[in-house]
């Protein structure tokens, strides 16, 4: 087990980079604490690869250091740092049987045999693989090879941190859900730093006790679950987490208020004070206003402080509903409960609380 | 739905029968017509049963050249196809120049006409003007491969790796290129050895190829010609002179055409044997339930 720190890390495929764009992974400074299970999300081609891969030494960053218990391992290979790493298509050793398979990694680490056995063990009794130990790997499903994949992460107690790259692609949605709910309860038991990359939101949110959600190489927020969905940092955690994404309006400023289309907003006192000032006369600095539909607040017109909307659809998901409603040129979204009466006369207000003000797509506060 | 009965479909396959028929069937059974019987000229036969297949299971010189082809067989495969994989792990991967060179430079050989090789280690050899031969000599070696057989052996075996080696190395390269990066990746996380990673990851992944690589060398070096008979002449003596020669000799040489087809029924057969042998020893291996 093990803290693992980035001090300005950043990485980039050109030899010599100039612009932030051609950094895969922008400069980055974290500390991830030990014993927790992360979640790297991000849409593909984000960067959140590359830094696991870093994380893991199987490259070397370009600028910063990774440091693993405040030691510097920036240059050491995965067998250095001891760390484990399950990859997104099962790598099995074909002619072996799953029992050498989970005892490879051990065996060759010399380990005493009679630990060994009781290693693989106990790993296959977690991940039901019991039954399987004298079969040929090469012969097995792909989510049972998957598993031994996993496995011979697991199977070793001593490791750092647990990687897994997008480790559920190959496997269909009901076992999916079965074996996550393995890894994590896993995690709960031995309490092993994991680190787990997907682009599924659900897979990040029910797995990591921290999600750092990445876009365009920077990694814009970590943050629990919770964090994520109630103050999301950037619009683009708003708008890739939650289903649908966050309200985004372009707005303009006018003390505690955001004017949108000339429409006046309230926000919380004090949002924009923490707006860097030097910055605000910047040309082309916009400021965004977003709102998760889950706050918005759907009542009747004459309400007061309720905007005036023409409801334009309204989806049934069973649960809840979900209302479209147009606001001058803008289109938002409001979920509502279940039972609640969508009115003719709709009207729509915004608790300030949950009024976000974004400057060049990050939150002001 | 109704399955639909249509002879027409036989019509379809005719080109292609025919054409077989032509070029395998009709000729092989030739040679099983030629076979029974004793061929003093043209319409001039005498039917004679199993009398050659006898003749020839009972020939001496024959047991002596199916003993050499075997040996030399065996010799080919011993050295090509480790050599082949070591030469395949040494290449560079990936797309560069370096590549392609090495590619290249590997199927050269190949590309040589199999007369034009044998001219080559001909004159390669020559005591006099050869640069292997005159630098043996040079150095004090005594080395004639038209009077000593070790010597003609050695330089009918060193050829054919020269010749081969580079088909068994480029599809032994074509099998490990095929490995997914992630493998080597989970193998060093795993704490594999280069030997481990060669035993459990690149030899599995190469044996498909290797089965073909295998059978491929087999039996074209059983049925080895053209080359010896450039470069020896099948001697000195009968030193190097292999199945395919022996035959040659009986049915261009001696015009016995007879005995000449009951052998070539038989050495089919024996390449047929050993190349199902071999097949069915290499797909089994590591594939079996293990206990």
């Amino acid at each position: 087990m093990a803290t693992i720190e980035f001090d300005n890390l950043g990485h980039s495929y050109h030899p010599r980079p100039s612009s932030p764009t051609d950094y895969a992974l922008r400069r980055l400074s974290q500390e991830w604490e030990d014993g927790k299970a992360y979640a790297l999300l991000g849409p593909s081609g984000c960067g959140k690869s590359t830094l696991l891969n870093i994380i893991s030494g199987l490259l070397v960053p370009s600028e910063g250091r990774v440091l693993f218990d405040g030691l510097d391992v920036t240059r050491c290979t995965p067998e250095e740092r001891n760390i484990a790493q399950v990859f997104q298509f099962p790598v099995i050793y074909d002619t072996m049987t799953v029992y050498e398979n989970l005892a490879f990694p051990l065996r060759n680490r010399k380990v005493p045999e009679a630990d060994v056995d009781r290693r693989v063990r106990q790993v296959a009794e977690a991940l039901d693989l019991s039954a399987d130990l004298q079969k040929r790997a090469q012969r097995l499903t792909p989510d049972a090879k998957q598993k031994i994949s996993m496995g011979r992460g697991l199977v070793r107690s001593d490791v750092a941190a647990i990687l897994f790259d997008e480790p559920l692609t190959v496997i269909d949605p009901h076992t999916k859900w079965i074996l996550r709910r393995k890894l994590r309860q896993i995690h709960e038991e031995y309490r092993l730093t994991m680190i787990y990359v997907t682009h599924d939101q659900v897979e990040a949110l029910t797995f990591a006790d921290k999600v750092a959600v990445m876009y365009e190489g920077a990694m814009v927020q970590l943050g629990t679950p919770q964090e994520l969905f109630e103050t999301p940092r950037h619009t683009f955690v708003g708008y890739f987490i939650g289903s649908p994404g966050i309200n985004l309006m372009p707005c303009t400023l006018g003390g505690d208020q955001a004017i949108v289309e000339g429409i006046t907003i309230p926000l919380a006192p004090g949002s924009a004070n923490g707006l860097p000032n030097h910055e605000l006369p910047k040309v082309g600095a916009k400021f965004e206003l977003g709102i998760r539909p889950e706050f918005v607040e759907l009542t009747r017109s004459g309400t007061a402080g309720a905007i005036p909307v023409q409801v334009v659809a309204v989806d049934d998901l069973g649960t809840s509903k979900l209302a479209t409603v147009r606001m001058g040129s803008h289109t938002l979204k409001a979920r509502v409960s279940e039972d609640q009466e969508i009115p003719l006369d709709a009207a729509i207000r915004f608790p300030t609380r949950w009024t976000k003000l974004y400057h060049d797509s990050y939150l002001v506060n | 739905m109704d399955k639909v009965q249509d002879n027409r479909a036989w019509f379809l396959i005719i080109p292609v029968f025919l054409i077989v028929a032509f070029s395998a069937i009709l000729p092989l059974m030739t040679v099983v017509n030629y076979s029974v019987q004793e061929i003093f000229g043209p319409g001039q036969t005498l039917f004679v049963g199993t009398e050659w297949f006898g003749k020839v299971l009972a020939d001496d010189r024959l047991h002596d050249a199916l003993f050499r082809q075997i040996i030399y067989s065996l010799a080919v495969l011993a050295i090509e196809i480790p050599l082949g994989i070591v030469i395949a792990l040494g290449m560079p991967g990936g797309r560069s120049a370096k590549t392609s060179l090495t590619l290249v430079l590997l199927a050269l050989p190949l590309l040589i006409p199999f007369n034009v090789v044998g001219t080559i280690w001909q004159i390669f050899g020559r005591g006099d003007i050869g640069l292997a031969g005159a630098t043996f000599r040079a150095l004090g070696i005594n080395y004639n491969y038209t009077s000593s057989p070790l010597d003609a052996w050695l330089t009918v075996l060193v050829m054919d790796v020269w010749h081969w080696t580079s088909l068994v190395a480029l599809l032994a390269y074509a099998g490990l290129q095929s490995i997914p990066p992630a493998f080597y990746q989970a193998a060093k996380i795993d704490g594999a050895s280069k030997w481990a990673v060669f035993r459990y990851i690149q030899l599995p992944k190469m044996r498909g190829v290797l089965v073909i690589a295998i059978l491929l060398r087999f039996m074209d070096s059983f049925m080895i010609y053209t080359e010896p008979f450039v470069l020896t002449g099948g001697g000195p003596g009968n030193s190097t002179t292999f199945l395919s020669q022996y035959l040659t000799q009986m049915a261009v040489g001696q015009f016995d055409i007879g005995r000449a087809a009951a052998f070539s029924i038989i050495y089919f057969l024996i390449v047929l044997l050993f190349s199902f042998v071999f097949y069915t020893i290499i797909t089994n291996t590591g594939s079996g339930e293990k206990k």
